[in-house]
C-alpha cells in the first residue's frame, strides 16, 4: 500500500541540509505554503538557496525566511512586490544573492530540470542585460538565449486536495508554479487543505500526478499572508 | 496649429488623459481577441472596450477569461491578476500553471501585450523594467516573454517623464525588456507606429499639433499617414 502522508509539516522537512536548494511555490501569497516554510524556520536549516517567484511580504512566510537568516542565494522575477521590505533590505547589505530570471524563463527552466532536458533556447531576454553572458544562437533569423534546467533538493507547495498516492487537486491562480516544481526535486513536499484516500479523486481532474509527489502534509486551514500581515504578524 | 484652453496651463490639459489613452487603445482592439493587460495604466484599456466587442484577459500567472476586480475585501485572496490584486474570472475561464501560461506568450498564442514603459526607441526596442539605478531592486516579472512572444505588442506612456524628457528615443539608455518588439505607441498627445523607417504618426490626439509632437521626441517621427480624431 502506497501512503504518502507524514504526520506533521515538521517531520515533512526534518531532513532539509544547510545548503540545500529549495523550490517554494506561489505567486504572491496565492499558493505560498506558508506552514511548511514555518516548519523550515524551526528546522533551522541555512545556507539554502530558494527558487521562488517572488520573495515575501510583511515578516511572515518566505519573507520571515528570509529575514531569520537561512537564506543565500534567490532564484526569482520578482523580488519587490509592494509590502515585501525583507528581501530588499537584505539584498541592499549585500547579504543575499539575487538570481533575477524572466518568469517565463523560470516556469520553463524548473519545467525542462523536472522533464530531464538538460537545457533549451528561448527568444525570452535576447538582447536584454539577463543574457549577458549566455550563449546565443540565431533560429529563424532571430537571437535565441541558452537557458538552463533547474533541479533542487526539495520543492514546497500547496495544494487543495490531495490523496495518499500525492495526486494534487489545485485551487486557482494558487497552482502557479507547483505543477513544474512538483516534478523538479529530489524530494517534493506539498501541504493539502483536504487528504483523501487513493481513488477518491477524478483521474480526468488530477493536475500534479503522485509520481511527482514525495510526503503529503496535511493542514486543514492554511494560513494566508495577507491575513497574517494584516493580523501584524511575525515569524518565529 | 491648435491652442489650448484659455487661461489654462497648456501641458495640463492638452491630449488624452490616461482614460483618454486607454479609451483610444481600446478602439484597436478587435472583438475575441484574448489580450494581457500590464499592470497599472494598461488595466485600464478593459473599462473602454466598446460595446459588442468581447475580449479574453490573460494573466499570466494563470488565467485566462480574467474578470473585474470584486469590491475591496471580497474576492478570494488565491484568485489574483499579476499585479496580485484579487480579480474575478468569466464564464469560460481557465487555470493552468506557469509553463502552460508562458507557452501561452512565448508560443504566440495571445493576440496582443498592452505595457508601460520607460522608453520607446525608434527601431522598436522597449525598456520598461529597470532604470539600471544602483539602489533599484532588479524585478522583471514577465515582461520579457511578454515582448517576445505576443504578436502585436502596444504601449501606452505619457510621452514624456515627470521631467519633461522624450520617452520616446532614438535608443533606448535605460536596459532593455526587449529588442525590436513595439508595435505601436500610444501616448497623451499621439498614436505612433514602429516602421522600418521609425516613428510614424498614425493619429494626433485632440488639439495637439504635430510640431508639439515633435518637439517632445527623441527621433524624427513620420507624419505621411497623419490623421485627426474629431477634425
Amino acid at each position: 500500500m502506497i501512503d504518502k502522508r507524514v504526520v506533521s509539516a515538521h517531520e515533512a522537512v526534518a531532513d532539509v541540509r544547510d545548503g540545500a536548494a529549495i523550490m517554494i511555490g506561489g505567486f504572491g501569497e496565492a499558493g505560498s505554503p506558508i506552514e511548511l516554510i514555518h516548519a523550515l524556520i524551526d528546522q533551522g536549516a541555512k545556507g539554502l538557496t530558494v527558487i521562488s517567484n517572488n520573495t515575501g511580504t510583511g515578516l511572515v512566510g518566505l519573507a520571515a525566511l528570509l529575514r531569520a537568516g537561512r537564506v543565500r542565494k534567490v532564484i526569482c522575477s520578482f523580488p519587490k512586490t509592494a509590502g515585501s521590505t525583507v528581501f530588499p533590505d537584505l539584498y541592499r547589505a549585500g547579504r543575499v544573492e539575487l538570481e533575477l530570471v524572466p518568469q517565463g524563463t523560470l516556469a520553463e527552466r524548473i519545467r525542462a530540470g523536472g522533464a530531464g532536458v538538460a537545457a533549451f533556447y528561448t527568444p525570452t531576454a535576447a538582447g536584454t542585460p539577463l543574457a549577458e553572458g549566455k550563449e546565443t544562437r540565431e533560429f529563424s533569423g532571430r537571437e535565441h538565449v541558452l537557458e538552463h534546467g533547474l533541479r533542487a533538493d526539495f520543492t514546497l507547495i500547496k495544494g487543495r486536495i490531495a490523496d495518499t498516492h500525492g495526486n494534487i487537486l489545485f485551487h486557482r491562480t494558487a497552482r502557479n508554479f507547483a505543477p513544474m516544481m512538483a516534478t523538479a526535486a529530489t524530494v517534493t513536499i506539498v501541504q493539502a487543505a483536504e487528504v483523501v484516500p487513493a481513488g477518491e479523486l477524478d483521474p480526468e481532474a488530477i493536475v500534479t500526478p503522485g509520481i511527482f509527489v514525495d510526503r503529503v502534509v496535511h493542514v486543514p486551514s492554511p494560513a494566508l499572508e495577507s491575513a497574517l500581515n494584516e493580523a501584524g504578524a511575525s515569524y518565529p | 496649429m491648435s491652442a489650448a484652453p484659455q487661461g489654462r496651463s497648456q501641458e495640463a490639459t492638452l491630449g488624452w488623459s490616461r482614460e483618454g489613452i486607454a479609451e483610444r487603445v481600446a478602439q484597436d482592439i478587435e472583438n475575441g481577441s484574448y489580450v494581457n493587460l500590464g499592470i497599472g495604466i494598461p488595466e485600464l484599456v478593459a473599462k473602454f472596450v466598446p460595446a459588442g466587442r468581447t475580449l479574453v484577459y490573460h494573466t499570466e500567472n494563470g488565467l485566462l477569461g480574467m474578470g473585474p476586480s470584486p469590491a475591496a475585501g471580497q474576492g478570494d485572496p488565491e484568485l489574483i491578476n499579476a499585479g496580485k490584486r484579487r480579480v474575478s474570472m468569466m464564464p469560460g475561464a481557465a487555470f493552468f500553471d506557469q509553463a502552460t501560461s508562458f507557452a501561452m506568450i512565448r508560443g504566440g498564442h495571445l493576440d496582443l501585450s498592452v505595457l508601460g514603459a520607460l522608453q520607446v526607441a525608434a527601431n522598436g526596442d522597449l525598456a520598461n523594467w529597470s532604470t539600471g539605478a544602483d539602489d533599484a531592486i532588479p524585478a522583471v516579472g514577465g515582461a520579457m516573454d511578454l515582448v517576445a512572444g505576443v504578436k502585436r505588442v502596444f504601449v501606452m506612456t505619457t510621452h514624456v517623464t515627470k521631467e519633461g524628457s522624450p520617452k520616446l528615443v532614438e535608443r533606448c539608455t535605460y536596459p532593455l525588456t526587449g529588442r525590436g518588439v513595439v508595435t505601436r505607441v500610444y501616448s497623451d498627445l499621439a498614436v505612433i507606429d514602429i516602421t522600418p523607417r521609425g516613428f510614424a504618426l498614425v493619429e494626433l490626439a485632440p488639439g495637439v499639433a504635430f510640431d508639439f509632437v515633435q518637439e517632445r521626441t527623441g527621433a524624427p517621427i513620420l507624419r505621411n499617414s497623419t490623421r485627426r480624431t474629431g477634425a
